[in-house]
């Protein structure tokens, strides 16, 4: 039998606000436990919630990006459940109207085509506390620094086909939302986590499966084997005769499959409703604009300017677009003097290079982009060969002030004095009578024996260019 | 004269300060002793903060030396032990809050505070707001000064007979169906509850957020006006609160009413009214219709309506409130939980009484799958229709006027059987939390020697208007200056 994988995505970002979603209370992560929690995180009796406008704002930036409709009138309400982190008994969320309507986000495959997924909605809510079991031999600890923290949940369309495509998609909108400044992304730290609803159908079926929930997988590696591994074990149930349960499923890392936690049957009846505490939301034309008006260039428009405007091949379009920390420090790099391509040749050759032996990011890079641009200057203007860019370039990463500072600290100043080489070639070419007489015999091939032993006569430094054409001129003229 | 200091109104008592005749300290004296004295037969109070109410007192007595004194300085007050008090307990009337002290004052106990007044103790009352007895408190019933035999009313029940019992000449209240006006008819007060969003809900323990209000009790309209410009205003914690400017309420009290139009709906002297205190209503329609009011008669047709929709979403906002007093963080904790279940349903079984633990059955049932769209829903679509009745009304009346109960107070005992009979005491007030109303009840009567008490309802944030309304009545009549025969 033929199947067809449909899969949709729930994911969840924490907003960069400093403040919680509805108290004063710090969102800083790895704080003592329970030192950032205030009375409203608390729930203490008679605390109020009170709306953050910063987070409305990065929900609206997050609508602007994916072309969605902005809920001009929106609604909290409150999903009751008991649970000890969860320190009021409900959690203030968003449900008939959310803050973000139907929107849609063009995503890059592996192949390099475009696959637009349809975004359901995307609401505002708090997050819990946390758990925790494995500090305290016969109890469970709660630390409420995390309750409060703002989320917006970004719910996909069930457009996916494959675990790559959900991937794909997962990794576009943790691009995206670090690219508009909403989230720091930090998957280990919990600022953004996926939950994928799986179903398979027979090919050209158009009813929908009956689909599972994997909760909280926070990494995309885990993403994607949690996917496979749920495809399969649906394939297999429907195929041994059974049939696929509705259920909340968790992915078990260590053992990577994924286990039932609990089946519609046992589901809570969250008896939402609109919180009284909070009045509805209201988002003015104005703010939109405003919100407008600080929108970052989007990655997409960003990699078509680099290839349409500064002249760049489109894989290292996307390669500096992958996030926006990348293409502002390609941008930073950027000189009148020289072509926008020599920079990015560097960008993703040297310096990606480096990162990855190094294995640090971008942030973590000891060299600024004005350092590099510097040393581009310099390469472009002949002060120095690409050669011994890479030499000034790990002088750079190892400390050094400039790429000028290195230059006449080392003495790594090219030598383009023509009666200079010339005088080396000179002594090379009558050093060696013997490879002269080859090399006029037609053998060719002692061009780089020359080339070489002039440039270590230069210790490196001869231009190469004119060290080749006088070197052709002396053998052949 | 120390001996009739209690019997002094706030006003009065103001007044005195301003002579120099009396300290802070020593109407704060009086009124611990009082309490020490009369408390013990009706349990009005929960807990009494002699050494803060003295040094308060003291500090305010220094406050007014220095030429600094404010209209408030000084003057002794309780609050219903509802709003948190930084370092005081705060039991809400329930087991589960026994031992329970807020790290924070509620934004009514700050403005009070920095008014200058001064709080002797917290009052009794409903277990979590939910009562009209005030035999729901788990700290024991309240007794009606005017008779101990008969309830004081509910929830506000503690900060009603603090008052009737001149142990304080005012006290905060709070009010989600008839709490502030149904005790203060029982006990022969004047008591506010003013526009939803007057006064800021922060620190005020939640019942059901969308109807609960804070405010005031006192012996008469100017008093209630001097505490509620105080109590009122925008607060940035409670995103509820109104941004609408405040008023010297006390400033327009002399307002005349001559021409003023009050309305008498129809449906407010129907079927369930006592005849006697049907009489006592008319009697004071008649006293405002000699000060210059044209009095008609209007439509609330919706008013069979409000009972059922407001036991609906009470209860349901309740539930949902209520769900915080799991046992984990504060509050009553059970002993030896055998696991997370059971740490919950014997925390709460044993925190919560029994009507605390049946409205959160019902409100839980009214808003699971499959019934919110009935019960819920169909009880905020009422909701709407209500408020429409009273803008209808408004267009052609200044002041709705109605009885505020349906009976003077009953024997104690005599509905904790019958929960539906309890809640009929709400019949007349509940209107005006479902549409956000203010509500003012002044006494205006004596029935078999218990208070009857009068209702004004006023148009969204018209409080000034139905305070004048019942400060003329009191300029020409004597119900408020009666005291039970033990003052």
């Amino acid at each position: 039998m033929s199947w067809e994988v449909v899969i949709g995505l729930e994911i969840h970002a924490q907003l960069a606000t400093q403040s919680k979603i509805f108290s004063g209370a710090s969102t800083a992560f790895g704080a003592e436990p329970n030192t950032q929690a205030c009375a409203v995180d608390l729930g203490l009796p008679g605390v109020l919630p009170v709306m953050n406008a910063a987070a409305v704002e990065m929900a609206v930036k997050f609508a602007l990006a994916t072309d969605a409709e902005i809920g001009r009138t929106s609604v909290f309400a409150r999903k009751n459940y008991f649970y000890p982190d969860l320190p009021k008994g409900y959690q203030i969320s968003q449900m008939a109207l959310p803050i973000v309507g139907e929107g849609k986000v063009a995503v890059m495959q592996s192949d390099g085509t475009e696959k637009v997924v349809g975004l359901t909605r995307a609401h505002l809510e708090e997050d819990a506390g946390k758990s925790v079991h494995d500090q305290f031999s016969d109890a469970t600890g709660i630390d409420l620094n995390r309750a409060g923290t703002p989320l917006l949940e970004i719910v996909s369309e069930p457009d996916m086909r494959s675990s790559a495509e959900a991937v794909a998609y997962a990794r576009q909108i943790h691009s995206l939302v670090r690219y508009i400044d909403i989230c720091d992304g930090n998957m280990q730290e919990g600022s953004f986590r996926c939950d994928a609803n799986v179903s398979i159908r027979q090919k050209g079926d158009t009813e929908l499966g009956t689909r599972t929930e994997i909760k909280n997988v926070n990494s995309f590696r885990f993403l994607e084997r949690a996917i496979e591994f749920e495809i399969e074990r649906q394939i297999d149930v429907v195929e041994g005769g059974g049939t696929v349960v509705q259920e909340t499923r968790l992915y078990d890392a260590d053992k990577d499959e994924t286990r039932s936690m609990r089946s519609k049957e046992e589901a809570n009846d969250y008896r939402y409703f609109p919180d009284p505490d909070l009045p509805p939301l209201i988002v003015e034309e104005s703010f939109i604009d405003s919100v407008r008006q600080g929108m970052p260039e989007l990655p997409q428009a960003r990699r078509t300017r680099f290839v349409e405007s500064l002249g760049l091949p489109a894989a290292d379009a996307a390669a500096l677009t992958v996030d926006r920390q990348t293409a502002d420090f390609f941008e930073a790099t950027l000189d009148e003097s020289f072509k926008p391509r020599l920079a990015a040749n560097w960008m993703t050759g040297e310096l990606f290079a480096r990162m990855n032996k190094e294995d640090v990011s971008l942030d973590a890079v000891p060299v600024t982009a004005e350092q590099v641009k510097g040393m581009l200057i310099r390469m472009q203007d002949g002060t120095i060969s690409a050669k011994t860019g890479k030499q000034v370039f790990d002088e750079l990463w190892n400390g050094a002030a400039s790429a000028d500072a290195v230059i006449a600290d080392k003495g790594l100043k090219q030598i383009s004095d023509t009666g200079a080489i010339e005088a080396m070639v000179d002594e090379v070419l009558a050093a060696n009578p013997g490879q002269v007489e080859e090399y006029r015999g037609g053998k060719d091939k002692l061009m780089s024996f020359f080339v070489g032993q002039v440039m270590r006569a230069s210790k490196g430094k001869a231009n190469p260019a004119q060290l080749n054409d006088l070197l052709k001129k002396k053998l052949e003229g | 004269m120390s001996t009739e200091l209690h019997t002094l109104t706030l006003a009065g008592m103001q007044s005195a300060m301003q002579a120099g005749e009396v300290s802070s300290r020593e109407l704060v004296d009086h009124s611990l002793q009082r309490i020490e004295a009369v408390n013990p037969e009706i349990n009005a109070f929960l807990q009494v903060d002699t050494d803060g109410a003295r040094q308060a007192a003291d500090a305010a007595d220094a406050v007014r030396s220095a030429g600094h004194a404010g209209p408030l300085t000084g003057l002794p007050m309780a609050h219903k032990d509802i709003f948190c008090t930084e370092g005081l307990k705060t039991t809400c009337g329930s087991r589960m809050l026994e031992n329970f002290v807020a790290p924070y004052n509620a934004t009514v106990v700050d403005r009070l505070n920095q008014a200058g007044m001064v709080m002797v103790g917290k009052a009794n009352m409903d277990e979590f707001a939910m009562g009209s007895s005030n035999e729901n408190s788990y700290f024991g019933a309240v007794g009606n000064p005017w008779n101990p035999e008969f309830v004081p009313g509910g929830s506000s029940g503690g900060s009603a007979a603090a008052v009737a019992a001149r142990l304080v000449p005012a006290a905060t209240a709070t009010d989600t169906g008839g709490s502030i006006r149904q005790p203060a008819a029982f006990c022969g007060i004047t008591g506010i509850k003013p526009t939803y969003g007057r006064v800021s809900r922060y620190g005020m323990i939640a019942f059901a957020s969308s109807l609960d209000q804070g405010g005031v009790v006192a012996a008469t309209a100017e008093d209630c006006a001097l505490m509620l410009t105080a109590m009122s205003g925008f607060d940035e914690r409670d995103s509820t609160s109104a941004d609408v400017a405040v008023p010297d309420f006390s400033a327009g009290l002399n307002e005349s009413i001559k021409g003023l139009r009050i309305g008498l709906p129809a449906q407010y002297f129907g079927n369930g009214l006592d005849a006697a205190v049907g009489d006592a209503v008319h009697a004071a329609v008649k006293e405002l219709e000699a000060l210059g009011a044209i009095v008609s008669e209007v439509e609330l047709p919706n008013q069979h309506l409000c009972i059922p929709a407001y036991y609906v979403v009470a209860p349901a906002e309740a539930s949902s409130n209520l769900s915080r007093f799991d046992g984990v963080r504060f509050g009553h904790r059970c002993d030896n939980p055998a696991d997370l279940e059971d740490l919950y349903k014997r925390s709460r079984g044993e925190g919560f009484g029994a009507e605390v633990v049946r409205r959160i059955m019902i409100g839980t049932y009214t808003l699971s799958t499959g019934y919110y769209d009935a019960y819920y829903k169909k009880a905020q679509q009422i909701r709407r229709l209500i408020s429409d009745d009273f803008d209808k009304a408004f267009e052609s009346v200044d002041v709705v006027l109605g009885p505020t109960t349906p009976t003077t107070a009953f024997k104690r005992g005599a509905k904790t059987d019958d929960p539906v009979a309890m809640y009929l005491n709400d019949l007349y007030t509940v209107s005006a939390n479902l549409s956000g109303l203010p509500g003012l009840s002044m006494p205006c009567g004596l029935v078999d020697g218990l208070p009857v008490g009068v209702q004004l309802v006023g148009r969204a944030f018209d409080e000034a208007r139905i305070l004048s309304v019942a400060h003329q009545f009191q300029q020409v009549t004597d119900w408020h200056q009666k005291m039970p025969a033990s003052v």
